[in-house]
């Protein structure tokens, strides 16, 4: 396939009167990490609510593999192979484990396949399998992420979604998840990622874009971005 | 001890029939969170249409003996027409609405109930004219105790209102499409994430519900054969207790509607055999006072913290 995985093409979203993105071009190459870095509100959230069709563009186009999927419902979208680690985690806090990551390979039907990518996710996150009858809203938060994680798996994603999996986590739960979305990248799966950490989402990521209020305004290689001086001051913390 | 076993015994029957029509409130609930105040007329429609079935089929003729499995298959029917008839109110009447203000669902609902009254009572649909339910299901005494009749239509009744609670509880706790309802009924946008067809999944559960409330429709006509016209006000009460049961133990949790259902037949059966059978719907709804006071996400409910 030439062309990228997924394609957005002047993406514009309103909420009521607001206009949260003002257009936004955005391309996801076939095995790569994009991150999406940004500050609060600056429409990053929005951006992938919008790829996975729970919000509805007023304008633009959103392409996955050559094919336009703006107009599907959220779940032909996850039938596709896009599919998404949502922000807050969205996990089902009165099931079990077992009983998310099975809700993860709703739109499969293939049980063997189905237990081998739960066994390739358990093995990612060993933590997971010791807790698997455990009701999920026992779970601490980076175990909810990692769950979290583990369900998208499920689904068998080309293009995995990750909304924020560092909010709210401690710097070493960080470091590890960073380090599974490298590995499962390598495995094979396409990543656009949306974090403010941009530190740590810069340090994984292949292809980095800044986000300001609805825009777009940076666009580069993650390791150029890294060291660029506006985005070390604005979002790095730097001098 | 007769009237305590009599009383009893009703209380069960009542109680269950009870418990399968707040499992259509409450299921409903659960995946749209509000009240759909037409369920309890699809309660009416599973009776009447049942009665119209039979009537077709001459059984309600005088001396007409229905076959031995006559009732069943009216049963499915109705049950089958219902549960249509409930996924077409979804459709046209609710789905319109998804993101509309709660309140306007709300008034859509009150409204489709009416429309499904008056058309009830049109001349050429059911009539105005209360009617008599001939017995579809096989009765004998099966067992005498303490001066007791133990009657077969009554196990059949109570019976059959039990299977289906369990099997509804298997449908909805041991099987991916229940899976799905349960997350559905959590957070409507995370289901979706997981693939799962919302739309589909509503209209099944209300077709779910509405089965269920034509089963009980049809079992309590076996039970109190005199057949009310669509419109009256009997009908609305009993809906609303059914209502009552479906909050009293905890609106959207399953087990807590068929609780719920059973606790309301007894409160209202016991009170009317001991205390005084004028004031049976006021024991109801004390008992629904009490419980919102002390307890007001319902017996099995969790108090639930209102989503932005």
């Amino acid at each position: 396939m030439n062309g990228p995985l997924l394609s957005v093409r002047g993406l514009t979203v309103r909420y009521g009167a607001i206009e949260a993105l003002h257009g936004i071009d955005l391309d996801v190459p076939e095995g790569r990490i994009v991150t999406l870095i940004g500050s609060n509100g600056a429409g990053k959230t929005t951006t992938l609510r919008t790829i996975s069709g729970l919000l509805r563009a007023s304008a633009g186009s959103v392409a996955f593999a050559g094919e336009e999927i703006g107009e599907l419902a959220p779940h032909e979208i996850v039938k596709r192979g896009v599919v998404q680690a949502p922000e807050g985690r969205g996990i089902f806090p009165n099931m079990s484990v077992d009983e998310n990551l099975a809700l993860g390979a709703f739109t499969r039907s293939d049980s063997a396949g189905i237990a081998a990518d739960r066994e390739r996710s358990l093995a990612l996150f060993p933590r997971l399998r010791e807790r698997l009858s455990q009701s999920a809203g026992t779970l601490s938060g980076g175990e909810q992420q990692m769950l979290a994680i583990a369900r998208a798996l499920l689904a068998r994603p080309r293009l995995l979604l990750l909304d924020e999996p560092s909010l709210g986590l401690a710097p070493q739960v960080v470091a590890t998840i960073f380090r599974i979305v490298r590995e499962i990248n390598a495995a094979g799966t396409t990543i656009l990622l949306v974090e403010q950490n941009a530190r740590m989402a810069l340090s994984v990521s292949h292809v980095g874009c800044v986000l300001e209020v609805g825009r777009i305004v940076l666009r580069d290689e993650a390791s150029a971005l890294a060291k660029s001086d506006s985005v070390r001051r604005a979002y790095l913390g730097g001098e | 001890m007769t009237k305590l076993l009599q009383t009893a015994m009703d209380a069960v029957a009542v109680g269950s029939l009870y418990a399968l029509i707040a499992l259509g409130y409450t299921m409903v609930y659960g995946v749209l969170k509000f009240i759909n105040f037409a369920h309890s007329d699809i309660f009416v429609l599973g009776a009447w249409s049942s009665f119209a079935m039979a009537a077709a089929l001459g059984w309600t003729k005088a001396g007409a003996t229905p076959p031995l499995l006559g009732g069943f298959a009216i049963l499915l029917a109705s049950m089958a027409f219902c549960a249509a008839a409930g996924i077409a109110i979804e459709r046209f009447a609710y789905r319109p609405l998804r993101g509309a203000p709660r309140l306007n669902v709300l008034i859509t609902a009150i409204g489709v109930s009416l429309l499904l009254q008056n058309v009830g009572q049109l001349p050429f649909v059911f009539g105005t004219q209360p009617q008599r339910m001939p017995q579809l299901l096989p009765d004998r005494v099966l067992a005498s105790v303490a001066g007791v009749d133990l009657r077969l239509v009554d196990l059949i009744g109570a019976g059959t209102a039990v299977a289906l609670m369990l099997g509804l509880e298997a449908l909805v706790f041991r099987t991916k499409l229940g899976r799905a309802m349960r997350a559905v009924s959590w957070d409507v946008k995370t289901a979706a994430l997981m693939g799962i067809p919302v739309d589909r999944v509503v209209a099944f559960t209300f077709g779910l519900g509405s089965a269920l409330a034509a089963a009980a429709g049809l079992l309590y006509a076996m039970k109190y054969p005199g057949l009310n016209q669509p419109a009256h006000a009997t009908w609305v009460l009993l809906g609303l207790k059914a209502f009552v049961a479906a909050v009293v133990g905890g609106i959207g949790n399953i087990r807590g509607a068929m609780l719920g259902g059973l606790l309301i037949g007894a409160v209202e059966l016991f009170g009317a055999a001991y205390f005084s059978p004028h004031l049976r719907d006021l024991y109801v709804f004390t008992l629904l006072i009490l419980v919102l006071l002390y307890r007001p996400a319902g017996l099995l409910g969790r108090a639930a913290v209102e989503k932005v």
